[in-house]
């Protein structure tokens, strides 16, 4: 059978077409954003099947995605991992009102941070939330499993989660395709009352939630994603969990002689843990992320059978796995290995040629000069960057929106001007209330957002912003004379510094929105338009 | 068969369509495959780099172990060498020989090529200017993909196929240059080998 070649995102977006999705639902964020791009690529969306769009933030797209499960749909809500903290509040609670049509959450951890600002591991949030997670080993499995997530999340009554990382997300692979599963008609949920989180509701369904465990632990069981492959060398046995079963092969090729239990189901299945620990002498556990599987095994006390992983150095306590670190958990000897030549310079990412943020930036420097350091707040972004050579203009980033928040917090605390520079897109994600909040504090504080019409880090998605940026302002209260729009480039750098300083100095919020296209937007637009007349004149000369 | 494969170079010269070309040739010709690249913050300007695994048996890792390419493909010569510690012994690096000069403190060209030049399978060709004399510099990387062909386990003519699939949509043209240069990066490459 032919097969295609498709990342592990575009694999379960393909999963989840074929599984009868009618509604997707995501915010970008690396490494997740290529499973949506793939479902608003798709026939199936294109042709008005299947609903799919980027939405302003993590929160919106999950309460969507419940509300089309609560009509019977199936709906699948993608994220990165530390979206997952923005969606977490509808997270928590859809375990209890259960679901009506599949629902699936995917979030795609980062380990070793390459586009991200921790190594969090949705697992735990599994865990937190009480209901069943799947872990993928590969790409192949993706496919296969989202067929099975949401008819197992229509039968358990309970959303489920898949966890990915970057290196099954952005890795491809041949995929064989299964059936089409037609979607579901609408229909609204039986008992009027799923949905309706009073306490009095609330208790009941939590107790439900709480009984329904050992099903759920059944299910890690019995599903077949979950493997024993027994070995005969007793003196060891191995939990790999997800990918890290990768890593352990690719060690022996020739086949491996110790039990393994390949882990790609959660909660744990009990039995298959206490087989391998009951019939093995030491447990070593591989797994791609925090040592959850590890910490459950040893317990508080610790003072069972000998266990090597993450928590006894065996392994690296952070950072991704791959197949030199099991080679050496595993006692391999690794092959002598070239060193880097000493030539050899780092080539750290920075913002493009042309990009509208330089010039931003290049301004804000010289007026801040007069103020000292330590006073820009700023975001996650392409315009993070800034925080290296040769910009080095902001000071801070913690998390979506923080920029405008810890800037009023400073602000009262008497550091003032305080600045923030915040993205459009996420100024729209989670910048909004924060603004509101300095409004009504009447902050002393100056919010830079640049706007360049677009989510320009993730590559380029449709931001919820464009065209909004000023009624937004406006409407949480912000002066319409200090909301001030700038055109960012060089030839423009004297107005738009006077405009910068008289801002600082105002004694109130004060909004200042530089506006130019991003310019890797622009030159995709100005390419697509260029084929286009191609094409056409080509179609004209036939 | 079975063949590791390290690709280098800088977000934006070309490294992903070769991996996809690749991909697509080994997966249509019933091979196993694992291709992983980097996505997202490391692409702006930096340095990226894919890993292609490709076999005629389950392909487990989507990283090739350190130590283990085969071969180390550069459309760069300093990202050629930023790879170095991935190379087996006896593996093969061939890079491109223009350098992508986009930070301050970028080494003198003499030393990176000489480091090259210090290993036993290397090549270096100029695919920049036999792109450019095909008759557009953007082919420069699938000049590249013919100078790795004697090393990569696939047929010239699987590859024209993928290239075929991969570039139909922009027209003939552009995938009748695409071939010619997939040629004579491999002629380039024969060069040096059969010397």
């Amino acid at each position: 059978m032919q097969k295609a070649v498709l990342l592990g995102d575009e694999a379960i977006a393909q999963g989840a077409l074929d599984a009868g999705v009618s509604a997707v639902y995501a915010y970008p964020g690396t490494p997740s954003t290529e499973i949506n791009e793939y479902i608003l690529r798709s026939k199936e969306h294109r042709s008005g099947n299947v609903v799919a769009t980027w939405t302003t933030n993590e929160k919106t797209s999950m309460e969507m995605a419940i509300g089309a499960s609560y009509v019977g749909k199936r709906a699948l809500v993608t994220m990165k991992h530390v979206g997952l903290n923005v969606a977490a509040d509808p997270f928590m609670n859809v375990p209890i009102t259960g679901v009506n049509g599949g629902l699936v959450i995917v979030s795609a951890d980062d380990p070793s941070m390459h586009s991200s600002q921790n190594e969090q591991d949705s697992r735990y949030y599994g865990k937190f939330a009480q209901i069943p997670v799947l872990e993928p080993i590969n790409q192949q499995q993706a496919y296969d499993m989202m067929p099975y997530a949401f008819e197992m999340s229509e039968r358990l009554n309970a959303p489920v989660l898949m966890r990915i990382t970057t290196r099954l997300a952005h890795s491809r692979a041949g995929i064989s395709f299964g059936e089409k599963t037609k979607q579901n008609e609408l229909a609204l949920p039986k008992n009027r009352k799923q949905f309706v989180l009073l306490p009095s509701i609330a208790r009941v369904q939590y107790k439900d939630l709480l009984n329904n465990w050992p099903n759920v632990i059944k299910e890690s069981e019995t599903a077949g994603y979950n493997k024993y492959l027994d070995g005969k060398d007793k003196s060891m046995g191995i939990i790999t969990t997800g990918i890290a079963y990768n890593y352990l092969m690719e060690n022996y090729p020739e086949g491996i002689d110790f039990p393994i239990l390949q882990i790609a189901q959660y909660p744990l299945p009990t039995s298959m843990v206490q087989r391998l620990y009951d019939e093995c002498d030491t447990i070593m556990v591989l797994e791609e992320g925090y040592p959850i599987v590890e910490e459950g095994l040893r317990g508080i006390l610790d003072n069972g059978k000998t266990i090597f992983g993450r928590l006894d150095g065996t392994l690296p306590r952070d950072g991704e796995l791959n197949p030199n670190l099991v080679a050496k958990a595993m006692g391999f000897e690794i092959p002598e290995i070239n060193d880097t030549p000493e030539v050899v310079t780092a080539r750290p990412p920075a913002l493009c040629a042309g990009c509208p943020h330089t010039d931003s930036y290049t301004a804000l420097n010289m007026v801040m000069e007069q103020h000292g350091d330590g006073r820009v707040f700023s975001d996650i972004g392409c315009y993070t960057l800034a925080a290296l050579a040769p910009l080095e203009s902001i000071n801070t980033t913690v998390d979506m929106g923080a920029s405008i928040t810890m800037a009023k917090g400073a602000a009262d605390m008497g550091l003032i001007p305080s600045v923030a520079v915040i993205g459009d897109s996420t100024f729209t994600h989670s910048g909004m209330t924060g603004l509101l909040d300095a409004v009504n504090a009447k902050s002393p504080i100056t919010v830079m957002i640049l706007d360049n019409f677009t989510t320009g880090m993730t590559g380029g998605q449709q931001s919820q912003a464009t065209g909004k940026l000023e009624a937004i302002c406006e409407g949480l209260g912000v002066e319409k004379e200090h909301i001030r729009i700038l055109n960012p480039i060089k030839k423009y750098h004297d107005e738009n510094t006077a405009v910068m300083k008289e801002e600082l100095e105002y004694n109130g919020v004060s909004v200042i929105i530089p506006r130019r296209e991003c310019v890797i937007t622009l030159n995709a637009r100005l390419r697509a338009a260029k084929n286009k007349k191609k094409l056409e004149k080509a179609n004209k000369e036939n | 068969m079975k063949k590791d494969i390290v690709l280098g170079g800088v977000g934006g010269q070309g490294i992903l369509t070769i991996a996809a070309t690749i991909g697509t040739a080994a997966v249509s010709n019933g091979l196993f495959l694992k291709q992983s690249e980097v996505h997202g913050m490391s692409q702006r300007g930096g340095d990226v780099m894919s890993n292609i695994r490709i076999s005629s048996n389950e392909v487990f890792s989507d990283l090739i172990p350190e130590g283990k390419a085969d071969l180390i493909l550069a459309v760069e010569p300093m990202e050629a060498l930023r790879h170095f510690k991935m190379l087996k012994n006896g593996g093969w690096l061939i890079t491109n020989q223009k350098p992508f000069i986009n930070i301050k403190n970028y080494p003198e060209l003499d030393d990176v090529l000489a480091q090259v030049n210090a290993l036993e399978n290397h090549i270096v060709i100029d695919a920049d200017g036999i792109a450019k004399d095909l008759g557009s510099v953007k082919a420069a990387n699938i000049v590249m993909l013919g100078a790795g062909l004697p090393f990569i386990g696939l047929e010239v003519e699987m590859l024209e196929d993928a290239l075929g699939v991969l570039f139909g949509r922009k027209g003939q043209d552009v995938v009748d240059l695409n071939i010619k240069a997939l040629k004579a990066g491999l002629a380039e490459a024969n060069k040096v080998i059969n010397k």
